[in-house]
């Protein structure tokens, strides 16, 4: 059984600039920031050196940060319409260890403008519909995922990506009135 | 029905409209589709179940749109299931009717300010004959829902369609 604090030290030593940062503030359960486009080496390595062995992917799962600059376009009824520029998506990986006993977080950043991280579907296949539900509600982009569709939202919905700050919902789909 | 005096009845004679008849007879074997969308759905099946009992009222489910009477729209419909609801609506035989059971297929329940993805009130996309409100309903509230569709049928004419 491994701290957070170790595996991180173990995974500076193996990747160095891959690996960003270790948070450990409290009281939310320590992380570890990485690179998006070296995520699927660092959890290939997690998952399987001998003295880390993390086998399961617990859950994966998108945020906005909504860290960018906000531009207030317009008033519609009640609602300010704002929209976000710059700032970051993430992707959080909660991963453990059912042999050693061991939990780990990570957590990777990348551009709202051009949102991509690479697939860890090749370490945990489970991580293929969790990537389809990110892609599909943030329109984060899993590079080298075999099958990344839509996976709540019906397939031609094009309306964007509706748990982003700046979602705006459509009047209508399919000739249905959406808004109340 | 009207039954008229003894002498009829002695000879096993029975006399009533047709109208009476049709309706009679369509109100008591509603054959519900066999379809349930979200915790409502359990309610229903409670309301299947031997507690409550829903077929002694010929409610039974039936596997397949195409020889069904009424659908109970049993929980929250998404847009996406929307499209599905009504294909199956379209591929019932005339007579058909529409239970809609709780608030989320009334229109849209809690899901009513932002749920982005929920259509808010299933008599968007196809028309309904009786609301059951309800977060979910009992199953006693399902059956005075199926109740008040009985009592509509029962009114019904054969030029003129009440609903």
């Amino acid at each position: 059984m491994k701290t957070a604090e170790d595996i991180f030290k173990i995974l500076k030593d193996k990747f160095g600039d891959a690996v960003l940062e270790f948070k450990n503030d409290k009281p939310v359960d320590p992380f570890i920031i990485v690179d998006p486009l070296e995520v699927d080496k660092i959890c290939l390595f997690l998952h399987d050196d001998s003295d880390l062995l993390c086998d399961s992917l617990m859950n994966l799962s998108g945020v906005d940060d909504a860290n960018g600059e906000k531009i207030k376009s317009a008033t519609s009824g009640e609602h300010e319409i704002s929209i976000i520029n710059g700032g970051t998506l993430s992707v959080w990986y909660h991963i453990e260890s059912t042999k050693l006993k061991h939990k780990v977080t990570l957590k990777t950043s990348t551009p709202r403008e051009k949102p991509e991280v690479v697939t860890v579907t090749d370490v945990w296949k489970c991580a293929a519909w969790h990537e389809r539900e990110a892609f599909d509600l943030y329109g984060i982009v899993f590079l080298n995922h075999p099958d990344l569709r839509r996976i709540l939202m019906p397939y031609d919905w094009e309306f964007g990506f509706p748990l982003r700050k700046d979602y705006k919902n459509p009047e209508f789909y399919q000739g249905m009135k959406v808004p109340y | 029905m009207g039954i008229l005096d003894k002498e009829f009845s002695q000879s096993n004679i029975v006399i009533t409209k047709t109208e009476d008849l049709f309706n009679w007879a369509r109100l008591s074997s509603l054959w519900q589709v066999g379809f349930g969308l979200a915790c409502c759905a359990i309610e229903m099946m409670a309301t299947s179940a031997s507690h409550y009992d829903f077929d002694r009222f010929g409610v039974i489910p039936r596997p397949s749109p195409r020889q069904s009477d009424v659908i109970i729209i049993s929980g929250t419909v998404t847009l996406k299931m929307a499209l599905r609801v009504k294909r199956l609506y379209e591929q019932m035989p005339d007579p058909k009717y529409v239970i809609s059971m709780g608030s989320c297929a009334n229109c849209g329940g809690p899901y009513w300010e932002h749920g982005y993805h929920v259509l808010k009130g299933v008599d968007r996309v196809i028309p309904v004959d009786v609301y059951v409100p309800g977060c979910p309903p009992r199953p006693e509230a399902l059956l005075e829902g199926l109740l008040k569709l009985q009592e509509k049928i029962r009114n019904e004419s054969l030029v003129r369609k009440s609903a």
